[in-house]
């Protein structure tokens, strides 16, 4: 049935055409809300379709890594909540979360888009450090760009809490926003193949089928900023030219919901 | 004599009460409390007579005898294999229900393996809910190719229609093979183009299930979708 569920997607691939009556490389509907948390110092509310997925800042006052001493810090942590998807567990973070931080952590410190010497407060003793969460509300597929555009839209939103040098007011939000590099801001778009099809946006029958997804992390200008790999079947280089080719074409349209 | 506190086909709340007096009986989603009828779920309420019944609108399948599920086998046993029915209870099919004589020592995945989708009669749900499957009966087989989608199970009786009018009409206008089963599971084979016509139009039955005259906008619906003319076969 497994085999047969697969050529019934493949027939459709063949045809131009997704289970949803999409096109091989059209997302859903995309909606951003940005501030939704009364808390958290930025926040970012992301449905692509069914799939819902927020994201949250905080920042603290900490000490600087030794190798960076002038430098803020950033942590990004995902957590798939079990009542997102069936087959997510409760517990420590599985697999599939640390991968998912990791990715859109690696497009945002790759692409620079966060000035952190701008985060440092005393060299040496005191910086910034950012902390990032994503949280899972519905999983009907492609968390991975639902995720990255939530955690860009949050880090739009922080507005700094008000420092005396001794204590952080998170009563109290200044007017000033975190040091982003909009030029650099980093898209995130996920091509996944399936037989010999690239398809974006899979809902979540497809993604049980995918081989192979390759997330395309690109700045304003068309510059890769971040890859990351995936699924069980290889990659040739044709297929990465073409799915690279996918995603900066799609972080144009994603782009404008930042 | 009893007195009604509610009409009939009000939207009533899980502990509502929706009678006084002896004279009513409470039925499902309802129950007793001294002299007193109060509902037990979120549902529409559903006068007959004397008995008082609460529909539910939403929720998930409560398995019934009698009903024809969509199942997905999810485990083999020694003698039998374990059925996702898309409930809060798995069902079990037994060696001896399934569709042909199956011996002894034989392989079982050969018939029916982990993954497949079956369509299923449910013949006995226990007192614990233990819910036996059959495989035994007319149109009872596994399923080949197409797809499954997932629907609201309450909407169930309105996507069949009456009689089957509602699905016929589907299927005739599509020409995609369609099985709804009791669960809310759907199973739907054709052409890509048709199928998402079909999906879309259960999509559509499914939101305006509680609004009338739901047959004629599916069908003005469908030859919209599909260009042609519909004729309703009428049902008495």
């Amino acid at each position: 049935m497994d085999k047969e569920q697969t050529n019934h997607i493949l027939n459709f691939l063949e045809k131009g055409i997704r289970f949803d009556g999409r096109k091989l490389d059209e997302y859903r509907q995309i909606k951003v809300e940005k501030g939704f948390s009364e808390n958290a110092e930025g926040s970012a509310r992301v449905t692509i379709g069914d799939t819902i997925v927020f994201a949250g800042v905080k920042l603290s006052v900490g000490e600087p890594y030794p190798d960076t001493p002038n430098e803020g810090t950033m942590m990004i942590n995902a957590e798939l909540m079990p009542l997102s998807n069936p087959d997510f567990e409760p517990g420590p973070p599985a697999i599939q979360a640390i991968e998912l931080a990791r990715v859109v952590d690696r497009g945002i410190r790759e692409s620079g888009t966060i000035d952190t010497k701008k985060l440092c407060i005393k060299k040496e003793e005191k910086v910034w450090s950012i902390l990032i969460d994503i949280c899972t509300v519905n999983d009907d597929g492609n968390l991975f760009d639902a995720s990255a555009l939530a955690v860009l839209a949050a880090l739009q939103d922080t507005k700094m809490p008000s420092y005396n040098g001794k204590i952080v007011d998170y009563k109290k939000k200044t007017k000033d926003t975190l040091p982003l590099n909009l030029k650099k801001i980093p898209t995130s778009c996920t091509v996944s193949k399936i037989g010999n099809h690239f398809i974006v946006d899979p809902v979540h029958e497809e993604e049980e089928k995918v081989e192979a997804r390759l997330t395309v992390e690109v700045e304003e200008d068309g510059t890769l900023c971040a890859l990351q790999k995936g699924g069980d079947k290889p990659l040739t280089a044709e297929d990465i030219d073409n799915m690279v080719g996918i995603g900066i074409e799609k972080s144009k349209e994603l782009r404008k919901f930042l | 004599m009893g007195k009604l506190l509610v009409e009939d086909k009000t939207i009533v709340t899980p502990g509502e009460e929706l009678a006084e007096g002896m004279d009513f009986l409470p039925a499902e989603g309802t129950f007793r409390d001294k002299d007193k009828i109060i509902s037990s779920g979120l549902g529409l309420v559903n006068i007959n007579g004397r008995v008082i019944k609460t529909i539910p609108v939403a929720g998930r399948y409560a398995p019934k005898k009698g009903d024809v599920i969509i199942a997905k086998v999810t485990n083999i046993l020694m003698s039998g294999w374990i059925l996702d029915i898309d409930s809060a209870y798995s069902a079990v099919l037994s060696v001896k229900e399934a569709k042909d004589f199956i011996r002894r020592d034989a392989d079982l995945t050969k018939y029916y393996n982990i993954g497949d989708y079956i369509v299923t009669d449910v013949v006995m749900v226990t007192s614990q809910r233990l819910v036996d499957a059959s495989m035994k009966g007319p149109g009872m087989r596994k399923l080949i190719g197409g797809r499954i989608i997932k629907v609201n199970t309450h909407k169930v009786p309105r996507i069949i229609g009456k009689k089957g009018s509602m699905v016929s009409m589907i299927k005739n206008a599509t020409g995609c093979n369609i099985l709804v089963g009791q669960n809310g599971l759907v199973w739907i084979n054709g052409s890509p183009e048709n199928e998402i016509i079909v999906v879309k139009t259960i999509k559509k039955i499914e939101q305006e299930a509680h609004i009338g005259g739901l047959t004629d906008r599916i069908k003005t619906f469908l030859e919209k979708e599909t260009n042609k003319k519909i004729n309703i076969e009428k049902v008495e």
